[in-house]
């Protein structure tokens, strides 16, 4: 996971509410063995709108994203971060994420930032013509126009996101502690240690 | 913490404790670790790409279940018959590549123990009790009929047990549902499932793992109470258990992976400490007379959705919460149900008996002791038996009961997942109605338009016969 300290630049306005994971990648494309590429089915169905502001020559690319209420909810698919991911999407804006969906694009080093509904409106405005910033360090988001907006974070998570580590690095760094627990259940539960005698 | 009471949850999460961090999140270790073509290949991709090895090969075992047709396999010549979907083959064909290439045993499509993973793994004696048990579908809480702590992950979290064979966990809160008295006659554990989380409602579990307890499920076999925690999922719960106790052990002892000799022994004895200590508390508690519990069917798009054939088709007005009236509504209108029709007389088209819930054994037995000497309704076009492994398969070929099915017009196909949800050929035709033994109703499961009707195996044998959903104690004493 690539580290995130800062994202900045143009930022998508699109602002609706409960977009759940079926519209940001519709089920047809979870048959895929990679998590790139998926940017061609994500947000499928509103880009079949005509002139839809993802496809827009002005915010093709952009970083950010600024979503409604409850953005991400419905399936668990992890499918919906990849998509955005390859999209070119960072960090999204909304004044509420699904619990899954924000744990899926913290694994992959997309920052979700709650805002309440009032600055999440001043942004959209801005965002029309103007890049935004947020800075993970401070957790703020500001605009050209002087705007300051702070927001909540987890620490372990913002830790995670400014250190570029991954769930599995961080884990593998505890290799030490994972060893002596085998060890152990070794003596008090044996017959676990067995499994199917696959060897590496 | 050993001398206060506690429940099978904590017995089995303490004995998995790799490290408690400061904010209670703790790093679980993993015993079993699951692995199917769905939702595996982005996460071996990952690991291909960041060097990363397989911590423990010999705790993972992977089994292709979601796209495989369940149709013949090989050709006259024994050629393997090539799959028609191109992306079906690539995840397919990812798997047995990726399985090899970390050292991870696999089986083969066309092998004998091929099936549904949740079936495989009890079967095979790799889900064993006590254990934490993992998989990249949310139906692994099906492992907790065998007294094993099991749910589903995540792709980046099958990623993480393969790298480091944990995961990084917050303890769930407990919830028992206690079922006293003893079934009916004619009343099966899927009826019985299906009756508790129309009870408790789909969220009714959420943030919970649910012990299943009382005399019922005592009295009730292996296959059962797989039938039940399958289910858990679909009332919210992360987890569902059932302590293990005899008929578990009798059912593990001599299989494949399981222990043998000294460590047999040794694991009994843990085994038999798997109880909820006597004055441990639940965080939520909820009692369940066995005599209510009658055949019972889903009329909606949600398991919740639930009556006893019995019944009517509900108003939406009946419910008090105006935005379930309105999802009853939509509900409706998608089933094309009308309030106040009986469901007795609601027709089907397709009858599906198999799926992770109900394709073992037990399920086929069952179902063919009401289609033993019968034929499906003429109005029923599709129905199909698929069991829920090779294994299954070769039993119930050496009762005969195969040709049950067959006699009574049933096609006998060959395992995996398929008409439970729409990724393989086996699909439900829009606007049609079957009765299905999976787990859920949901829009569009079973395919595009689709109408599932969820039952139990002998419920959907009784509907193949009459062609409408049927109270089968109709067609059986
Ligand atoms: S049978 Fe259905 S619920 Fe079970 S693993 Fe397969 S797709 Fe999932």
């Amino acid at each position: 996971m690539d580290a995130v300290t800062q994202v900045e630049g143009r930022a998508i306005p699109f602002g609706r509410k409960n977009i759940d994971t079926d519209v940001i990648i519709p089920a047809k494309w979870l048959k895929t063995i990679s998590r790139e590429g998926l940017g061609k089915g994500a947000f499928e169905t509103i880009r079949a709108e005509p002139d839809n502001i993802f496809d827009s020559a002005e915010f093709a690319g952009s970083p950010i994203l600024i979503a409604g209420d409850n953005f991400g909810c419905g399936s668990s698919r992890e499918h919906a971060a990849w998509a955005m991911l390859d999209l070119g999407i960072r960090a999204v804006i909304a004044p509420s994420f699904s619990d899954i969906f924000s744990g899926n694009a913290f694994k992959n080093g997309i920052l979700t930032v709650v805002l309440p509904q009032e600055q999440v409106d001043r942004l959209l405005e801005v965002a029309q013509s103007q890049p935004i910033t947020i800075d993970l360090e401070s957790q703020s988001v500001t605009t050209p126009f002087q705007d300051r907006f702070t927001f909540e974070i987890d620490p372990f998570r913002k830790h995670c996101l400014l250190e570029g580590l991954d769930e599995v690095g961080l884990t593998l760094s505890r290799d030490a502690a994972i060893t002596a627990y085998e060890a152990s259940q070794a003596q008090r539960m044996p017959w676990f240690a067995k499994g199917t005698g696959a060897a590496a | 913490m050993a001398n206060r009471p506690r429940t099978l949850y904590e017995k089995i999460w303490d004995a998995h404790v790799v490290e408690r961090r400061d904010d209670g999140t703790c790093l679980i270790y993993i015993d079993r670790h699951l692995v199917h073509e769905v939702t595996s290949p982005q996460a071996f991709e990952a690991l291909r790409l960041s060097g990363r090895k397989v911590r423990r090969p010999d705790l993972t075992l992977a089994v292709p279940d979601h796209n495989l047709p369940t149709t013949a396999r090989l050709d006259a010549s024994g050629a393997r018959i090539p799959i028609a979907d191109p992306e079906s083959a690539q995840q397919l064909a990812a798997l047995e590549r990726n399985a090899p290439e970390f050292g991870i045993r696999y089986i083969t499509d066309t092998a004998l123990e091929q099936g549904i993973v949740h079936v495989v793994g009890p079967e095979q004696g790799f889900s064993l009790p006590g254990a934490t048990i993992v998989c990249g579908d949310s139906h692994t809480a099906c492992h907790g009929g065998i007294g094993a702590l099991a749910f589903g992950i995540g792709t980046s979290e099958v990623e993480h047990v393969l790298a480091t064979q944990t995961l990084l966990l917050k303890q769930s809160k407990t919830m028992e549902v206690r079922v006293n008295g003893a079934l009916p006659a004619g009343v099966t554990p899927k009826d019985l499932i299906l009756h508790i989380i129309g009870v408790i409602g789909t969220a009714g579990g959420t943030g919970h793992v649910i012990e299943f307890r009382g005399p019922v499920f005592e009295a009730m076999s292996i296959e059962g109470r797989l039938t039940v925690c399958n289910m858990a999922i679909e009332g919210g719960a992360r987890a569902g258990l059932v302590a293990p106790d005899e008929t578990t052990f009798a059912y593990i002892k001599g299989r494949t992976y399981a222990p043998t000799g000294d460590a047999w022994n040794q694991a009994l004895a843990w085994w038999k400490t798997l109880q909820t200590d006597d004055g441990a508390t639940f965080d939520k508690s909820v009692v369940i007379d066995a005599a209510d519990v009658q055949p019972t069917v889903t009329w909606g798009t949600s398991p919740e959705d639930v009556a006893p054939i019995g019944g009517t088709v509900p108003a939406p007005e009946s419910f008090a919460d105006p935005s379930k009236q309105e999802a009853v509504r939509k509900s409706l209108d998608y089933m094309g149900l009308a309030p106040g029709q009986k469901l007795s007389e609601v027709e089907v088209q397709n009858i599906f008996i198999g799926s992770c819930t109900n394709s073992r054994i037990e399920d086929l037995r069952a179902a063919a002791a009401v289609l033993k000497g019968r034929r499906k309704a003429d109005n029923v076009k599709w129905a199909i038996v698929v069991p829920g492994s090779g294994l299954v398969k070769a039993q119930a070929e050496a009762e005969g009961l195969d040709r049950i099915f067959v006699e009574a017009g049933l096609e006998w196909r060959q395992p995996g997942c398929s008409a439970c949800l729409g990724m393989n050929p086996d699909k439900v035709p829009p606007g049609e109605r079957c009765a299905s033994t999976s787990n859920r109703n949901f829009v569009g499961r079973q395919g595009p338009g689709a109408r599932t009707h969820l039952v139990s195996p002998a419920m959907a044998a009784a509907a193949a016969v009459t062609g409408h959903l049927t109270d089968v104690r109709e067609l059986v004493d």
